[in-house]
C-alpha cells in the first residue's frame, strides 16, 4: 500500500491515477499512522511553499514526514519543501536536503514549463533511463545542486531535477505526467 | 534543452469532440477520450480540451469527462470554456485537470486571474486570447470571437502576466480554420512582450507552419485541431520533420 500525503497543495488525484494505471493500490491520507505504516509514501505538491508548509506544521505532518522510515518520494513542491529553505514566501522547510530553493532569474521564460531532458541521471529512480529522456516540468523555483542531487536539468542554469538522502527521494518534475518515462520512474520507486 | 510543445486541441460539445471552422461551422470528430489516448500514443506533449457550449447543465458532463480523461492519460492537460469563478476552477482541478484556460471571464473581471493564481498557483492559469487584426490593429475578442473589446492584444497580454497568469494561449481569428499558417506577426509581438510561455494557435495547415512559428517567434508551444483530428498531419511525422529541421522536440 502506498500512502499519498493529503494536504493543501492540489492535484493529488493525478498521482493516484498514475499509481492505479500501474496497478498499484494507494490511499490519500493525512493520518500519521497510515503514513508511517505504508510500504511507500508519496509527498506530491503543486502550490505555494509558505502556505503549504504552514498547513503541514498545523497538522503536525512535518514531524510525521521526518519520522518516515520507508521510501518516500517528493514531487515538485514536495521536493522543494524537503529542502532547507525556500525563497518562495521566505519559508523554512523540512531540511531533509541541505540546499536552498531559489527563484529562477528572469533571463528566460519563467515558469520552466514543458518537457526537458537531463545533463546527469544517477541512482535508483533512474534505472533503465538516459539523460536524453524527457520529463515534464512546471516550476518557477528550483533546488540548488548539492551532493544529494541525483539528476541535473539545465534551464537558465543547472538545478536539482532529482535528489536523494537515505529513504527520501524527490523529483522536481512530474513523473505522473511524464508519459512512459514517468511511468518507468514511478515503477523504479515502487520496486525499491 | 526545453522542448517545443505540440498541442492538439479538442473542442468539446455535449461530451463529444468537434472543431469550429472560423468559429462558426462545426463538424464532428469523435470521442474525446479515445482521441486523447490516441494523441498521447502518437507523442502529443500536452492536450487542451475546450468546452464550447459550456452551459450550466453541461458543466457536470464536463467535470465527469475531465475525471475520465485524468484516469486515462499520463501527460498534462488543460480544460477551458465557461469558467467564471474560483469555484468552477476548483471542480475541474479536483477532477484532475492540470490547468484551466479562461478567456471572456478574464476580460470581464481581470482579478479572476489573480484569484485563481493565489489559490492554485500561476502554473495552472492559462489565459486564452482570441485576437483579430482589424482597422490596422490587433484587438481582443471574447465570447468565442463574437464580441469585440477595446483591449489591444499586446497590452492585454502584459496585463495578464502582471495579474499572475502562467501561460498565454494566443489564437488569431484571422488565421483560425484557414490552414494558411500561424499568425507570425502577433505571436512574435506577444511572445516578445511577456516572459511567460505563449502557445500559438490558429492556422496550422502544414508541417512547415509549425517550423516557422517556432523559428520566427518565441512561442514555446503550437496548438492545432483539425489537421490532427482528420489525420492530415500525423503527430509522429510532424515531430520527426521538426527534429530534422533542428527544432528542439521531444
Amino acid at each position: 500500500m502506498i500512502a499519498i500525503i493529503k494536504y493543501n497543495a492540489g492535484n493529488i488525484s493525478s498521482v493516484q491515477n498514475a499509481l492505479t494505471r500501474l496497478g498499484c493500490q494507494s490511499i490519500i491520507t493525512d493520518e500519521p499512522k497510515e503514513i508511517l505504516t505504508a510500504d511507500k509514501v508519496i509527498f506530491p505538491g503543486v502550490g505555494e511553499a509558505s502556505s503549504a508548509m504552514k498547513y503541514l506544521i498545523e497538522k503536525k505532518l512535518d514531524k510525521t514526514i521526518l519520522a518516515i522510515k520507508n521510501p518516500m518520494l517528493g514531487i515538485c513542491l514536495g521536493q522543494q519543501l524537503m529542502c532547507e529553505f525556500s525563497e518562495e514566501g521566505n519559508t523554512k522547510c523540512l531540511g531533509i536536503y541541505n540546499t536552498l530553493v531559489k527563484k529562477f532569474p528572469n533571463t528566460d521564460i519563467v515558469p520552466h514549463m514543458g518537457w526537458n531532458s537531463f545533463t546527469k541521471v544517477d541512482g535508483t529512480l533512474f534505472k533503465n533511463l538516459k539523460t536524453i529522456d524527457n520529463v515534464y516540468f512546471v516550476h518557477s523555483y528550483y533546488a540548488e545542486i548539492n551532493e544529494q542531487t541525483t539528476a541535473v536539468c539545465d534551464y537558465i542554469q543547472p538545478f536539482s531535477a532529482a535528489m536523494q538522502k537515505d529513504n527520501f527521494y524527490a523529483t522536481q518534475f512530474h513523473p505522473e505526467k511524464s508519459a512512459d518515462i514517468g511511468e518507468q520512474i514511478l515503477k523504479n520507486f515502487i520496486e525499491i | 534543452m526545453l522542448k517545443k510543445r505540440i498541442i492538439p486541441c479538442l473542442d468539446i460539445k455535449d461530451g463529444r469532440t468537434v472543431k469550429g471552422i472560423n468559429f462558426v461551422a462545426i463538424r464532428d470528430a469523435g470521442d474525446p477520450i479515445e482521441l486523447a489516448k490516441n494523441y498521447v500514443k502518437q507523442g502529443a506533449d500536452e492536450l487542451v480540451f475546450l468546452d464550447i457550449t459550456a452551459t450550466v447543465e453541461n458543466r457536470k458532463t464536463l467535470v465527469n469527462l475531465v475525471n475520465e480523461i485524468a484516469k486515462e492519460i499520463n501527460i498534462p492537460f488543460t480544460v477551458g470554456g465557461g469558467i467564471n469563478s474560483v469555484d468552477d476552477v476548483e471542480k475541474l482541478i479536483i477532477a484532475g485537470a492540470d490547468k484551466v484556460s479562461i478567456n471572456s471571464s478574464a476580460v470581464k473581471r481581470p482579478e479572476l486571474i489573480t484569484e485563481i493564481a493565489n489559490q492554485f498557483g500561476s502554473q495552472c492559469v492559462v489565459v486564452a486570447i482570441d485576437t483579430k487584426f482589424e482597422n490596422n490593429e490587433w484587438k481582443v475578442f471574447t465570447h468565442g470571437g463574437r464580441t469585440i473589446t477595446s483591449l489591444k492584444t499586446v497590452e492585454w497580454a502584459k496585463q495578464i502576466e502582471q495579474l499572475g497568469a502562467g501561460e498565454i494561449l494566443l489564437t488569431s481569428m484571422n488565421n483560425d480554420g484557414t490552414k494558411a499558417g500561424f499568425a507570425i506577426d502577433i505571436t512574435n509581438k506577444v511572445s516578445s512582450a511577456v516572459n511567460i510561455p505563449v502557445i500559438a494557435s490558429g492556422g496550422a495547415g502544414s508541417k512547415d507552419h509549425f517550423k516557422r512559428v517556432f523559428e520566427m517567434t518565441k512561442a514555446t508551444g503550437a496548438l492545432a485541431a483539425s489537421v490532427f483530428h482528420y489525420g492530415e498531419i500525423p503527430i509522429p511525422e510532424l515531430k520527426n520533420y521538426l527534429k530534422e529541421q533542428k527544432i528542439a522536440i521531444r
